[in-house]
């Protein structure tokens, strides 16, 4: 099994140098990038079928091609890595960023090629001290060996990329509320259309990409499209990191190709449940997700597959809930937390999940009515796609809907009980 | 007052150094308040004042932004801060134990500094190291894999 | 255009705007709250949604938000489908989560947007039953009452006040549902514009501070539409009246001129009116004592002199309607008649009256302005001498990046993206002033000199722009006497070279250049090199605009009614000597209306004019120096009590009513002077109507202020338009501690309004629009129900008529180099050379104090600021002189101890005052005085 992107990441915890890396082919894919006209390389990462890692699953190719381009584009454009990795049950990107930056300094590069900007942005969240460290370290390097700067690799392509550690808030991940905070602006949302690929950091084109995105570029250069969509399981294109948390035997993060069952993950690598604890549902990629349960185990975690079973591929790390862990209280630790990481701009957002919140935690504490459950459901459908300014909220709303849905008797017993019958989390 | 009173030189040619790369003075504001946190521990009104006449825009509307982050401290925080997470998955793994054995260890809660400014607990979203949860950062140095156990020595370890 | 289907009904619609414009100016009942038709869209509040159907078989739809919706050709939406209804209310069900159940005590209750909306929605059953949050209230000065509780998040407050107002201290601080909106600390906000506030909050948290004193539901108001009087720009507003004082002023929507905003001191400074300290009744005066007339006994007391005298002097006011000076001019004859200001801003009101008259280029109107693309203001400290257009030249300043943006096929009314693009970025803006003003901040560049040295700089400007060059050396030479001081003002000529190229540069790329001047400097070369400017423009083939500013409500008519000023009448009563002993009062009687010559002329002067006349007979609001030395005082009504009519810096007339009617001795200055004319002319017997055609008979030019609004004989059908609510309350019981019989209701036979809630119900006239009330629509933006499209003109047109178009021929109005015959260009000055030892002192307009009548608000008052002396920085530090320091200077005769303050940017020899604070009334602007030193202590 091939594992281009994490194979040379050492186990010892430190990051390849430029050298190490150089070593195992690096920037051999902007070299080769270089030797192509930009709609050329979007070409090869659209014709690879990459699709954006960093949640909602967008073709890469197609989003670089919406890039004015051509001498009456503006002359100054940006390409920002999304490292703000801040997804409930979502640490995928921190091994790229830790263990190898220059495989996405690379990408970084390519991707600023290919729509000609001139300046780029690492935007990474705070918590990450070591990648913030690594990553400084390897912009050092790439400066240094000319891979960053005016006549990058001997050609006449200049490129800026500067480190931004982030300040909190979830939703700066959101790649408009990215925007407002590298502006130094308070990080809410901003009204698309315009799409920030048109008018985006300081007015100007601009392309936001997730790491794992951008780390497999490089791949994409030097192995070509076919390779790539070869590496998946199910033609969704390259492998994707997937990794498991909760009780389970072997909590992991693991590159396997795109499409591996979901069963192949949570009973292979991450070993299966912990003794004593039997396998209740799962958050498929991260806090934002439909839950699934037995009867999709067998479903092909790619966008696809996944979509069709009722939730979403996401960030790719599940989220195991066992038999021993209450689901409405799983839900409500959920909702505080998208509660508290809203930005306060829209209505449904700002009042309802607080208001969601607080209906969960009655059910938790013995206190909540049978109608609770309709206002629950109400807030489902209040906060759906396209009702709020940003994705923030439907995501909340997904685990509550497939909850309420899947874990129905267990909301029930919390009314009918008065209390929560697992009582096992304060 | 002038800006001079208020922050050290350093810390002004460090915000000086920062705004020459962007457009506008006002993109180097979340960087200056970084710069003022991390020589103070935490962002007083005077320094939002002195920050604000350095990159000319209104004490207010700086004050917007570091109200807004939740990592900028607009109060004073204590010499170690014990950044908890309280997300899914150490929350999963018992996140809620973890805290009672912190604020009882400590005597204080969410939002608290301890009498003696050794230590101010708040909570953060997912750290990103679900695998090995529960986890916290305190300062800049990740702790994982937390129990009942090891976390008074954990604590312990900073003074 | 467009055909659109809405709920299967087919519209054919103007595709500009966005779908909640569209359908709120069709007439549709929409809910919103973040988006206001001056503001636009942002799409924050989510009350706005609708179902938005693919194409004709899509029967599901999709909720979009209306205010973000484009209109295209055959775009299917539905406002009443129950799943967008169902969403609206739940929207709403969601704000009322933290919203308190405070209606009954809050001042916003029963005009407020959020009830409005909430009926409209059909919410009506609360859920939710946890706590609420809650957050502390702030101290925001003596304008702007704040309850936080209230808030529903709508982001309003601060897209008006920092975006459109560009405002600094009110902002939104932290996240989440804990999101405040507020200042840093508490403290008086800054902004000209915090009142708008107001009426921009669609609920309770920003209410009005002087209306809270004396607190009164809006369907408890008797309204009337009036006019601002506290300067020369002429905003429309609503004055409500209940048990005889005026509670509040609010914005009147007049598309022409201010849109939907007032400045604080047209919406605060109104308290003067109540002022205990307004004269009641008619009064003789002889010596120290004083006694009470009833109106019949003071008319014929006053008449019996004016019959005794063998003169008549008139003193005219530029704060009076035309009808009064109009009928003051009758009783006195027009060669006794004189326009009760000083010659020198007498004759620059002429001047503008010419300019407008004859000139080749637009003056446009207030609102129009923020259509231009390039601003050069010349002179003018205008955030502080005109402020409402202060508020438009700001959007004037984001038109050029706006303008971009349209280009990207990003339309206009999407604020948010359009901010994210724009980036703050403003258009050719250029200021050239003698002092930093607030303005500066959005200009591409700024110019600080003496008002000869800006005139030589417009003058440059204008050869610039007309090529080929008169020849002429206009450039301020560098004075080598004063070149040690030179301070950051005195550019070397170079600069100044390339500089007045720049600006000249940039108004010639522009489509639509504004140039902005006015009175403030009384510099008559700079109002024509202004308008020598615009007219090369517009010889450039540009479309130009030109904006003059004038001090007062009615400074234009009063200049239209005469060409003698108050030296005029000076001289007319002896020589001005005071030395001579007084020459003994002439017979001469002297009427003066509404008019405080120690506000217009030294002390000295005003004392020596008056002690020449036997007997004064004033007409006047609030006791002042010159009614204390009446002999007979008659009780003017102010704006509140009288109709009239004002015309503005424009040139557009227009019309104010009286809110009530006093029931005191107070009336209308034009109705004393009707019977001190009785017996002596039919006009004394006619109503406001027949005034006016005496008026127009006379002045044809001003024939359109006969046509300003319907006459009195009016009627909607056979109704009269009420001044009060169809809900106005307890008029059986107001006064029924007097008398229980209900009070036979007033007529007026002046207006077509009566003064009772009886009469016509829809929408009136809109020069007759008292309030603004539709079914289901309680608050102010009930306004969209009056307007033919929203953010548009109102049904029967704007209100208000411009007097004056561009001419093809004009006067003209370059300026020459040998001196020419008054009115007519005046040379271009030298270059100011400093004098040692003096300074030139040039006046500091401030938007609360300059104004002497809304300065006597007690609101106002707590803004004013204290008098002071602003010095150039070099010469101060020359002279050992600190910010801070005290200086004494001898100021209209007294001895003054000022603070001094240094940052104003002032040019070298030159220092500044605020005019008209009690401390500096009178001074006659620019004047030369001499400072020892400091004085410490
Ligand atoms: C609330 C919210 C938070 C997000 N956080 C992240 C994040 O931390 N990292 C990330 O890569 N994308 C995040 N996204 C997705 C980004 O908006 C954006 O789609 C992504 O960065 C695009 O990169 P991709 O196309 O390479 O996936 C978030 C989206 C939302 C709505
Ligand atoms: S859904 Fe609305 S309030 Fe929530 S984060 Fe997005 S924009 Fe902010
Ligand atoms: S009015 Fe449309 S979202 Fe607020």
């Amino acid at each position: 099994m091939e594992q281009p992107l994490t194979r040379h990441i050492k186990k010892d915890g430190s990051w390849l140098t430029l050298k190490e890396y150089e070593a195992v082919g690096g920037y051999q894919g902007l070299k080769k990038a270089l030797t192509l006209t930009p709609a050329e390389v979007t070409k090869t990462v659209t014709d690879a079928g990459l699709k954006g890692r960093g949640g909602a699953g967008f073709p890469t190719g197609s989003k670089w091609s919406t890039v004015p381009m051509g001498p009456d584009a503006p002359a100054i454009k940006y390409f920002i890595a999304n490292a703000d990795e801040m997804e409930p049950g979502s640490f995928k990107d921190r091994l790229l960023l830790e263990g190898n930056p220059h495989q996405l300094i690379e990408g970084l590069l390519i991707g600023a090629w290919a729509i000609q900007a001139r300046f780029s942005f690492i935007f990474l969240r705070w918590a990450y001290h070591q990648a913030a460290k690594a990553i400084a370290e390897c912009i050092r390097e790439a400066y240094e060996a000319g891979y960053l700067g005016a006549h990058i690799a001997g050609s006449d392509f200049h490129l800026d990329l500067s480190l931004h550690t982030s300040v909190g808030r979830y939703i700066c991940g959101e790649e408009t509320a990215l925007l407002n905070a590298l502006e130094g602006k308070r990080a809410n949302p901003r009204s698309k259309p315009p799409y920030p690929t048109v008018h985006g950091l300081f007015g100007k084109p601009t392309i936001v990409n997730n790491v794992e995105t951008l780390c497999n570029v490089p791949l994409i250069l030097t192995g070509g499209a076919d390779w790539f969509i070869k590496l998946s399981k199910t033609g969704e294109g390259g492998t994707k990191l997937y990794g498991a948390s909760g009780r389970v035997k072997k909590p992991g993060l693991w590159e396997l190709p795109l499409g591996t069952a979901l069963r192949e993950i949570l009973e292979e690598h991450a070993g299966g449940m912990k003794d004593g604890y039997r396998f209740k549902g799962v958050l498929p990629g991260g806090g934002s997700t439909d839950f699934l349960t037995d009867e999709h185990l067998d479903t092909p975690m790619d966008y696809k597959s996944v979509s069709a079973a009722g939730s979403r591929l996401g960030t790719g790390t599940l989220i195991v809930l066992d038999d021993k862990t209450c689901p409405v209280g799983m839900v409500r630790n959920l909702e505080q937390f998208f509660a508290r990481e809203s930005c306060g701009w829209c209505t449904p957002c700002r009042e309802g999940l607080p208001w969601t919140t607080k209906l969960l935690d009655s059910l938790e504490k013995g206190t909540g009515k049978m109608e609770d459950l309709d206002i629950l459901t109400f807030q489902t459908h209040y906060m759906a796609p396209g009702n709020t300014f940003c994705a923030l909220a439907p995501g909340a709303m997904e685990p509550l809907q497939s909850a309420l849905k899947l874990f129905k008797a267990d909301f029930d017993r919390h009314i009918h009980e008065h209390k929560c019958p697992w009582n096992n989390h304060g | 007052m002038t800006t001079e009173n208020i922050l050290t030189t350093a810390e002004i040619s460090a915000i000086r150094e920062i705004y020459r790369h962007f457009p506008q003075k006002s993109a180097a504001c979340i960087e200056g308040l970084k710069i003022i946190q991390r020589q103070r521990r935490w962002v007083s009104d005077e320094a939002i004042r002195g920050l604000a006449e350095i990159l000319e825009m209104s004490p207010a509307a700086i004050d917007s932004v570091a109200t807004y982050y939740s990592l900028i401290f607009r109060r004073p925080v204590g010499r170690n801060v014990i950044l908890l997470c309280n997300s899914v998955s150490c929350w999963i793994m018992g996140c809620d134990q973890i805290a009672a054995c912190v604020k009882k260890q400590l005597a204080v809660d969410y939002g608290e500094t301890t009498t003696d400014d050794r230590y101010t607990l708040l909570t953060i979203p997912c750290l990103g190291t679900c695998d090995h949860a529960p986890a916290m950062i305190i300062n800049e140095d990740l702790h994982r894999d937390l129990t009942a156990e090891n976390i008074g020595p954990i604590l312990q370890q900073y003074q | 255009m467009a055909n659109i289907l809405i709920d299967n009904v087919s519209y054919s619609v103007d595709g500009s705007k966005n779908v909640l414009a569209t359908s709120l100016s069709l007439g549709l009942n929409l809910p919103y709250f973040c988006w206001h038709p001056a503001l636009h869209s942002v799409g924050a509040c989510r009350q706005c949604a609708i179902l938005k159907y693919k194409n004709a078989e899509d029967k599901k739809g999709k909720i979009v938000m209306a205010c973000l919706e484009p209109i295209t050709d055959q775009l299917r939406i539905s406002i009443e489908a129950p799943e967008a209804r169902q969403f609206r209310a739940g929207n709403i069900e969601a704000l009322m989560t933290n919203h308190p159940h405070d209606c009954p005590v809050c001042d916003e209750g029963g005009e407020c947007h959020l009830q409005d909306m909430t009926v409209m929605t059909g919410h009506n059953c609360r859920r939710y039953e946890f706590k609420k949050r809650t957050h502390g209230n702030q101290y925001l000065g003596p304008f702007v009452n704040h309850e936080m509780n209230r808030c529903i998040q709508c982001y309003r407050c601060v897209r008006f006040y920092k975006d459109y107002a560009g405002g600094k201290d009110l902002d939104v601080f932290s996240s989440h549902d804990e999101v405040y909106f507020g200042r840093q600390e508490e403290g008086a906000l800054e902004s000209e514009f915090s009142g708008n506030l107001v009426e921009v909050c669609p609920t309770g948290v920003f209410t009005d501070k002087t209306l809270k004193k004396h607190f009164t539901r809006k369907w408890d108001l008797t309204d009337a539409p009036s006019i601002c009087h506290q300067c020369g720009v002429g905003c429309n507003i609503i004055a409500s009246e209940r048990y005889g004082s005026i509670r509040r002023i609010l914005t009147r929507y007049n598309g022409d001129v201010n849109g939907y905003f007032l400045c604080d001191r047209g919406r605060f400074g109104y308290e003067y009116v109540n002022s205990p300290g307004r004269i009641s009744a008619p009064a003789r005066k002889q010596n120290a004592s004083s006694w009470i007339l009833s109106a019949e006994e003071a008319i014929a007391d006053i008449k019996k002199i004016l019959g005794a005298s063998n003169k008549k002097r008139g003193i005219g006011s530029p704060r009076a309607s035309l009808e009064s000076n109009f009928l003051l001019r009758r009783l006195v004859g027009p060669d006794h008649f004189y326009a009760g200001i000083p010659r020198a801003e007498g004759k620059l009101l002429r001047r503008i009256v010419a300019l407008l008259k004859n000139g080749k280029v637009k003056t446009p109107s207030l609102g129009e302005v923020k259509d231009y693309d390039a601003v050069f203001i010349i002179g003018e400290d205008v955030t502080n001498t005109a402020p409402m257009l202060a508020l438009n030249l700001r959007q004037t300043a984001r038109k050029g990046p706006v303008e971009l943006v349209k280009a990207m096929h990003i339309p206009e009314w999407n604020d948010a993206a359009v901010k994210d693009i724009v980036q703050g970025t403003t258009g050719p803006f250029y200021i050239a002033t003698p002092h930093t003003t607030a303005l500066d901040e959005i200009a591409t560049r700024t110019y600080r000199a003496h008002p000869d040295d800006i005139a030589r700089i417009a003058y440059t400007v204008a050869q610039h722009i007309q090529t080929p060059l008169p020849v002429a050396d206009a450039h301020p030479t560098e004075n080598p006497s004063s070149s040690a001081e030179a301070g950051r003002t005195a550019s070397p000529r170079s600069d100044i070279e390339t500089m007045t190229k720049s600006i000249a540069d940039a108004l010639l790329t522009a489509k639509k250049p504004l140039i902005v001047s006015g009175t403030s400097l009384y510099s008559q070369p700079i109002l024509d090199c202004a308008a020598g400017i615009a007219s090369a423009l517009k010889d450039k083939g540009k479309d130009p605009g030109l904006v003059f500013i004038v001090p007062e409500a009615n400074s234009i008519g009063l200049a239209m009614l005469s060409d003698q000023f108050l030296e005029d009448a000076f001289e007319k009563a002896g020589p001005d000597d005071t030395e001579e002993e007084p020459a003994e009062p002439d017979e001469a009687t002297l009427i003066i209306l509404e008019n405080d010559l120690y506000e217009r002329t030294y002390k000295t002067q005003a004392d020596l004019f008056l002690s020449r006349h036997k007997n004064i007979v004033v007409l006047d609001s609030l006791e002042n120096p010159t009614t204390r030395q009446a002999t007979h005082l008659l009780p003017a009504a102010t704006f509140t009590e009288a109709d009239g009519t004002i015309i503005n810096n424009e040139g557009r007339a227009q019309r104010f009513y009286q809110v009530y009617i006093p029931d005191n001795g107070v009336r209308s200055s034009w109705k004393w002077l009707q019977g001190l004319l009785a017996d002596q002319s039919p006009i004394a017997t006619r109503h406001f109507d027949g005034i006016l055609e005496c008026l127009v008979l006379e002045f044809p030019e001003l024939a359109a202020i006969a046509t300003l609004a319907p006459a009195a004989g009016f009627r909607e059908g056979t109704q009269k338009i009420p001044r009060e609510p169809h809900r106005y309350s307890g008029r059986t019981a107001m006064h029924a501690n007097v008398n229980v019989n209900e009070p036979q209701p007033s007529g007026d036979a002046d207006s077509a309004l009566s003064f009772t809630m009886e009469g016509y119900a829809g929408i009136p006239p809109p020069a007759l629009t008292p309030f603004y009330w539709s079914p289901g629509w309680n608050s102010v933006q009930a306004i969209n129900k009056y307007q033919i499209e929203v953010g548009g003109p109102l049904h029967g047109g704007n209100p208000g008529k411009r007097l004056f178009e561009p001419v093809a021929a004009q006067l003209s109005v370059i300026p020459s180099a040998e001196s020419s015959p008054a009115a007519s260009p005046q040379a271009i000055p030298p270059s100011f050379t400093p004098v040692p030892g003096q300074w030139l002192v040039l006046p500091l307009y401030h938007i609360f104090g300059s104004d002497p009548l809304s300065a006597q608000s007690p609101a106002i008052k707590e803004r004013m600021p204290q008098p002071y002396i602003a010095l150039n920085d070099t010469n101060a530090a020359g002279a050992g002189i600190l910010e801070g320091h005290f200086v004494e200077v001898l100021l209209n005769g007294q001895k003054q101890r000022l603070p001094v303050k240094l940052n104003a940017g002032l040019p070298p020899g030159t220092a500044g005052l605020p005019k008209g604070l009690p401390a500096t009334t009178g001074l006659p602007f620019p004047f030369s005085i001499t400072i020892n030193s400091a004085l410490h202590d």
